[in-house]
């Protein structure tokens, strides 16, 4: 069963300042879909929503038609997963402990641990390589370990719509890719919908089925990555001049930023205040 | 429905089997030292008893002197300092883990402060009895943590801040204390200071039932929100994609955690530092992360334990002293250390 989770002409913010106003949004089922956009411009306040972290100060988010807010806690946590950007565990625990705490919403009143539990959680710890880590304490992990870590609590979680704030920030590129693939192999072999905010526009036109674009609260392009992300979009999303290069690893397009001293050899009009030859050669080096 | 494909959980049962050993072996050594502890207040004192002796009197079948002393003198004593350790040590504990604070404590932030001072106000102003000065002591813990948590309400509750809110309330609460005292009449004074120090002689066992009571309606409920504990542990983000409401949790489990406080200061005053350090004291011993709850309790019943007999058996002939003393002495130099260590890495227990 596949459930439909969208966002109803909703407005979120905090202390009744709304970021992100109005806004529809539909989770496309068995997709990965990564939300772009600048710093501020609402794309973890729309994660919030989603996954009713933050009330909708104006229309609903809704699971298979029905409000969010009115069905019960637990039934949506086994729907819908949300994986924070900063998350936080207690000190002292362990590997297993911490991956197993994502069966809660999977129990019942007395919290009778199962034999299935145990083999969702295994599961879980083998799809995300953290089997050998399971008596370690978490706070001896590397970064990349333990961002595998979280999302191997959130797989034990089990969600059939699973939502990440950032899960490659802070990893270096090698720990970026591997949370990637991890999740796309996750998304076609389980079927699971991804949908993350992603910082990296090239790895985010790489893995997403279907991008979003934010720029202040607002969606201003929604689609394929090849559709979507164009040197226009990029502009007015990023105030940023890029060129857009086909990716020669696998075809999506790829954003190669300009800045103010590069590429200007391919500008025909340069600005009057440009530099003297002799510093702009010199800032060269140094940038 | 599940997407996941199953498997070997072998090795992770495995493991929760080892834990589950670990935590039942500590429980069982906590029970023991409990029982040893327990049998050495009973049995010794003034008038010591051999170990037959006791059990014969517990049976109910001493002499009239051994029953007068072991059951109607030390047997109350006892009962409550582990049911008051066992109150401050789950209030400590659910501080500390809904607001994610080891310096939540209800000691730390003027809860039992403001205990203090309303039967500090009601003993030496109103010139209230015993079983007054109690209410008024439990309505004043009540008082103060409405006040935090209403002051450090930013359309949530965090931690840190109920935390340094909190502090500042204490020292507010103990300046109004400093004044009452200081307005006092000397005798007056000592018997409210002898208060302030906490101390369980004098038990009786209607302050006994209040507090088995207020720990047998509440044990359940800690019991049936452990999950919802565990999973607050994680952040509120975190707490609310598994399905947990964290405010709502975290209001439900202050009102418990303050009622516990509430109780156990009302009967006995405000024990020092052992909401503190029960259950950090626990964790470390079972060495986890995770609740811990029954190990921090029986911590806690064995620190108030140790620290009456040791009240009543550290000086000489026939002075005694109040527990608080003692407890206070194994509690400041933990926060020290606390301090110190948290400094390092940046986080605390």
């Amino acid at each position: 069963m596949t459930h439909q989770l969208r966002a109803e002409g909703i407005t979120l913010g905090y202390d009744h300042t709304p970021i992100i106003d109005g806004l529809d949004f539909e989770v496309i089922p068995g997709a990965i879909t990564v939300i772009v956009g600048a710093n501020a411009s609402g794309k973890s306040t729309l994660l919030k929503g989603l996954s009713r972290l933050i009330k909708p100060d104006a229309g609903q988010v809704t699971l298979g038609g029905r409000n969010i807010a009115a069905l019960p806690g637990k039934k949506v946590a086994t729907v819908v997963g949300l994986l924070p950007q900063q998350p936080i565990a207690p000190d002292g625990i362990t590997v297993a402990d911490l991956v197993g705490r994502g069966r809660y919403p999977h129990q019942g009143w007395f919290r009778q641990w199962s034999s299935t539990d145990d083999e969702i959680v295994a599961a879980a710890m083998a799809a995300t390589n953290t089997e050998q880590l399971a008596a370690r304490h978490l706070e001896d992990l590397s970064g990349g370990q333990r961002q595998r870590v979280w999302i191997a609590m959130a797989l034990a979680q089990d969600p059939e719509i699973l939502l990440l704030d950032e899960p490659t920030t802070f990893l270096d590129v090698t720990h970026q890719i591997e949370v990637l693939d991890l999740l796309l192999e996750r998304n076609r072999q389980h079927g699971t919908t991804v949908v993350m905010v992603l910082h990296d526009l090239n790895l985010a036109a790489r893995y997403a089925d279907h991008l979003v674009v934010m720029r202040a609260g607002k969606i201003i392009a929604t689609g394929a990555p090849a559709d979507t992300l164009t040197a226009e979009i990029v502009r007015s999303a990023f105030d940023l001049e890029a060129r857009i290069v086909p990716d020669p690893v696998c075809g999506a397009p790829m954003v190669v930023p300009i800045g103010r001293f590069h590429g200007r050899a391919a500008d025909p009009d340069p600005a009057p205040a440009d530099p003297a030859p002799a510093t702009r050669s010199r800032l060269h080096q140094q940038v | 429905m599940t997407t996941l494909q199953r498997a070997d959980a072998t090795p992770l049962a495995h493991a929760r089997a080892q834990r589950g050993l670990r935590n039942r072996s500590v429980v069982l050594v906590l029970l023991a030292a409990l029982v040893v502890v327990a049998a050495f207040s009973l049995a010794v004192g003034a008038y010591s008893l051999s170990v037959p002796d006791l059990l014969r009197t517990l049976t109910g079948q001493g002499s009239q002197g051994e029953n007068f002393i072991v059951l109607s003198l030390r047997l109350p004593r006892l009962t409550l300092a582990v049911l008051v350790g066992v109150a401050f040590a789950l209030s400590g504990a659910l501080f500390q883990t809904v607001l994610r604070n080891p310096l939540a404590s209800p000691d730390i932030i003027g809860v039992t402060g403001g205990a203090s001072a309303a039967a500090v106000f009601s003993m030496l102003i109103l010139g209230f009895g015993s079983v007054a000065t109690s209410l008024a002591a439990f309505a004043g813990a009540i008082i103060v943590a409405c006040a935090i948590y209403l002051l450090a309400w930013r359309g949530g509750v965090v931690g840190y801040r109920f935390v340094l809110i909190g502090v500042g309330v204490a020292f507010m609460v103990q300046g109004v204390l400093g004044y009452l005292l200081s307005r006092a009449d000397l005798n007056d004074a000592q018997g409210a200071l002898l208060w302030l120090v906490g101390s369980v002689s004098g038990a009786r066992w209607q302050d006994i039932a209040v507090v088995a009571l207020v720990l047998f309606v509440l044990l359940p409920v800690i019991r049936l929100a452990d999950g919802r504990l565990q999973a607050l542990q994680l952040g509120d983000d975190l707490a609310a994609s598994l399905g947990v409401g964290a405010e709502r949790t975290r209001l439900l489990l202050l009102v418990v955690a303050v009622a516990l406080a509430a109780t156990a200061t009302a009967a006995v005053g405000p024990l020092a530092f052992v909401a503190f350090v029960a259950a950090p004291i626990a964790r470390r011993v079972l060495g986890t992360g995770g609740l811990a709850l029954v190990p921090a309790a029986l911590v806690g019943a064995l620190i108030t334990a140790v620290a009456d007999f040791t009240a009543q058996h550290l000086l000489p002939g026939q002075l005694e002293l109040p527990a608080g003393i003692i407890t206070g002495a194994i509690g400041a130099p933990y926060l020290l250390w606390l301090l110190a260590t948290s400094n390092k890495t940046g986080k605390g227990a």
